[in-house]
């Protein structure tokens, strides 16, 4: 498609010097969040049951250090940190599609069902298929995939008026109405395992990092790899449609194709999210949110500042779920719905 | 404010209550009230002698009016399925008259406890019990449940009034949904840590199996004294459903209607979520239905419901003993299935505003 081009003709002169300051503060911002990134990163690498002082984590990273030392760095706590990162940009990225698309604040794949019906699927799975394999690991996202893309289907198939487009108020009712009957279809087949199970899948639910070995690294990397950088190449569409669907398609985009090649991303990055981390909601919401109050709406920017700060939530999540309550574990998901539910309150409260 | 302008108001109004006299079938809410209760005592029979053990009703009869301890049927009869099944049709009527209070006095079709964070605050309330209190006598969880559904309501309610633009259902709905989600994730984190999240999910999937006699004995005046009051309030609630002007209009006191209002429903919501956990929807379902049929009246509405709300949780309750026996599919589950399309429907048909 012609991509259209964003600068009307009479500020072209003066787009420079501004832009160049944002775009400067922008890169700055993005650096920093980076840099917290990688100082959580360290952290969380000392923190567990088991301390190790940074100097130890350091030294065993480059070779050193215990066996046991080796053992827990690098086959437990390091793919978990990984895919903690791995998801809170998937899951951050994919919120900030559906806010853009749906030109509602509010939207997150948590609160439209997206995350219960891929869960349901991938609980369906671990619930009947007893021995957890090597092949079912690179199974579950694209199982969770198809959950979350026949919820998806069905949710946008209600909330889509021919001479409208999609109606954004709607689409939020629908999807919260959806995920109710998931969430009781989830029950009906949580209360039909045995103990041992439910008690993992459970666990799964609340939104655990539970994924905790590098089989599922490489699982959801290539999602997140390919995904992430085709919505980048995308941002300028999204700016586009983010005015509106009538302006949109004055300015020459594809709209309804362009909605649903982005939303189909959207679907596969959290769908492949969930299978590897269960229920962890308000990530996609509170993610862009936060990444729009630092670097302005224009996606160029807001996609790789949304990754960069829903990366930054679980990594610290994670942690704190490691840390307060030990020897045993919070969820992830569960500290994350603690914090975010009560932002998202504030931002209903202050919505208009 | 003229004269004149104040007599058209007054024209206005009377034509409103006229109208509501007008749009209203008592003739119908009748019908629903013999029928509906003559089939609450045919369902109820049914569901009694229907089960993993199958009873021929004549013995049905038999153990309620001539009971006789030392045969097992009649055991099963009076200890197990009797209080079940009425334990279902009493938390029916509750959830059913409490989303009717709820939709009429907040003019707002989707209101319904599990909506508006009712559920989860019970919930949450008892897992704290479940996880530092366990054995807690029934009388005490049927108190903190209340508790808990107030401040769950309460949160729901106080972010929704803090809006610009007041309570929109769908503010209602996202709110509600936000605040289940905090509560919900807090008592997971309790269920979790304390290893008690089967316990919580069996009361969370919703059910009326083993409801105990004690349990109805002490629920069934707080249920009875509440629906009592929602009748007596029904004509005040009629004329806040038409707006808080033509209530002020005609006289309404409409804060302490409000008051009465919100303290029924919550001995409502929490007697109904103390026993069978978390169903959400009957509330939601039953009061439109209701409406359908008898009119915009709520001297009709919450009778009629209170009935229909009864009937349908107890009929929900022998489907899910029937679907798959000798399992029982969750209660709550089956309930909110049925109860997820017709929001959808009902949210459609609103979304005009929505």
């Amino acid at each position: 498609m012609a991509q259209p081009t964003f600068e009307t003709d009479n500020n072209n002169s003066n787009i420079s010097s501004e832009d160049r300051r944002q775009y400067r503060r922008n890169v700055t911002v993005l650096l920093t969040l980076g840099l917290l990134i990688i100082i959580a990163f360290v952290l969380s690498m000392n923190t567990g049951f088991i301390r190790l002082s940074p100097l130890d984590t350091i030294r065993t990273l480059f070779g050193g250090g215990t066996e046991k030392e080796q053992l827990i760095l690098f086959d437990f706590r390091l793919p978990r940190i990984v895919i903690s990162v791995l998801i809170g940009a998937g899951l951050a990225v994919s919120g900030c599609i559906m806010q853009g698309i749906s030109r509602n604040a509010l939207a997150d794949p948590g609160i439209l069902g997206i995350n219960a019906g891929a869960g349901l699927v991938v609980l369906i799975f671990v619930a009947y298929y007893p021995n957890m394999g090597t092949a079912s690991i690179f199974l579950l996202p694209v199982l969770a995939w198809i959950g979350a893309g026949v919820t998806a289907a069905i949710i946008f198939s209600l909330s889509y008026k021919r001479h409208k487009g999609l109606l954004p108020t709607r689409l939020l009712l629908t999807g919260v109405a959806v995920a109710a009957g998931i969430s009781a279809a989830t029950i009906v087949i949580t209360l039909r395992i045995n103990p041992e199970k439910y008690q993992f899948v459970a666990t799964w639910m609340a939104g655990s990092i539970w994924g905790t070995n590098w089989k599922f690294v490489l699982a959801l990397l290539p999602f997140i790899v390919i995904l992430l950088p085709f919505v980048f190449s995308k941002a300028r569409t999204m700016n586009v449609l983010n005015l509106g669907e009538m302006t949109a398609i004055g300015l020459g985009a594809k709209v309804s194709r362009e909605q649903i090649v982005l939303l189909a991303a959207a679907v596969g990055l959290a769908g492949s999210c969930v299978a590897v981390s269960g229920g962890i909601g308000f990530v996609g919401l509170i993610g862009p949110h936060l990444a729009r109050r630092l670097v302005g709406p224009k996606h160029q920017a807001l996609l790789p500042a949304s990754a960069l700060t829903g990366s930054f939530m679980v990594i610290v999540a994670d942690m704190l779920g490691r840390l307060i309550l030990q020897p045993s574990e919070i969820p992830a998901g569960i500290i994350v719905a603690i914090v975010g539910a009560p932002y998202f309150l504030y931002l209903l409260a202050h919505s208009r | 404010m003229s004269l004149g302008k104040i007599d058209m108001n007054l024209t206005q109004q009377n034509e409103e209550v006229k109208e509501v006299t007008f749009r209203s079938h008592p003739w119908a809410a009748a019908i629903i009230l013999v029928g509906g209760v003559v089939a609450l005592i045919l369902s109820i029979g049914l569901s009694v002698s229907f089960g993993a053990a199958d009873i021929k009703f004549t013995t049905v009869w038999e153990a309620i009016f001539r009971y006789n301890s030392d045969l097992t049927q009649h055991q099963i009869i009076q200890e197990l399925r009797l209080p079940r099944v009425l334990g279902g049709a009493m938390v029916g009527t509750c959830f059913a008259v409490a989303g009717a209070i709820m939709q009429g006095m907040t003019r707002n079709p989707l209101a319904d406890s599990g909506l508006l964070g009712l559920n989860a605050g019970a919930g949450f309330a008892l897992a704290l019990c479940f996880a530092f209190f366990p054995g807690l006598p029934f009388m005490y969880l049927i108190l903190y449940s209340f508790l808990g559904a107030g401040i769950g309501a309460g949160i729901v309610y106080g972010i929704g009034s803090m809006v610009k633009g007041g309570l929109t259902p769908l503010r209602l709905v996202l709110a509600g949904a936000a605040v289940s989600a905090l509560l919900s994730a807090l008592s997971e984190g309790i269920a979790l840590y304390f290893r008690i999240g089967q316990d919580l999910a069996f009361w969370y999937a919703g059910g009326v199996a083993g409801t105990s006699w004690l349990q109805l004995k002490i629920m069934f005046p707080w249920v009875l004294a509440a629906v009592v009051g929602a009748i007596i309030l029904s004509r005040s609630i009629t004329m806040l459903s038409l707006g808080d002007d033509v209530a002020r209009g005609l006289g309404l006191r409409s804060g302490t209607v409000k008051l009465f209002g919100a303290t029924i429903v919550l001995i409502l919501a929490g007697a109904a979520v103390s026993v069978v956990g978390a169903v959400g929807f009957v509330g939601l379902v039953i009061p439109h239905l209701t409406r359908k049929l008898v009119g915009v009246d709520y001297r009709l509405i919450i009778p009629c419901s209170a009935v229909l709300g009864a009937l349908l949780v107890v009929f929900a309750d022998l489907a899910a003993r029937m679907v798959n026996p000798p399992y029982e599919t969750p209660l709550g589950a089956l309930i909110a299935l049925i109860g997820v399309p017709f929001f959808l429907y009902i949210s459609r048909k609103e979304g005009r505003e929505l």
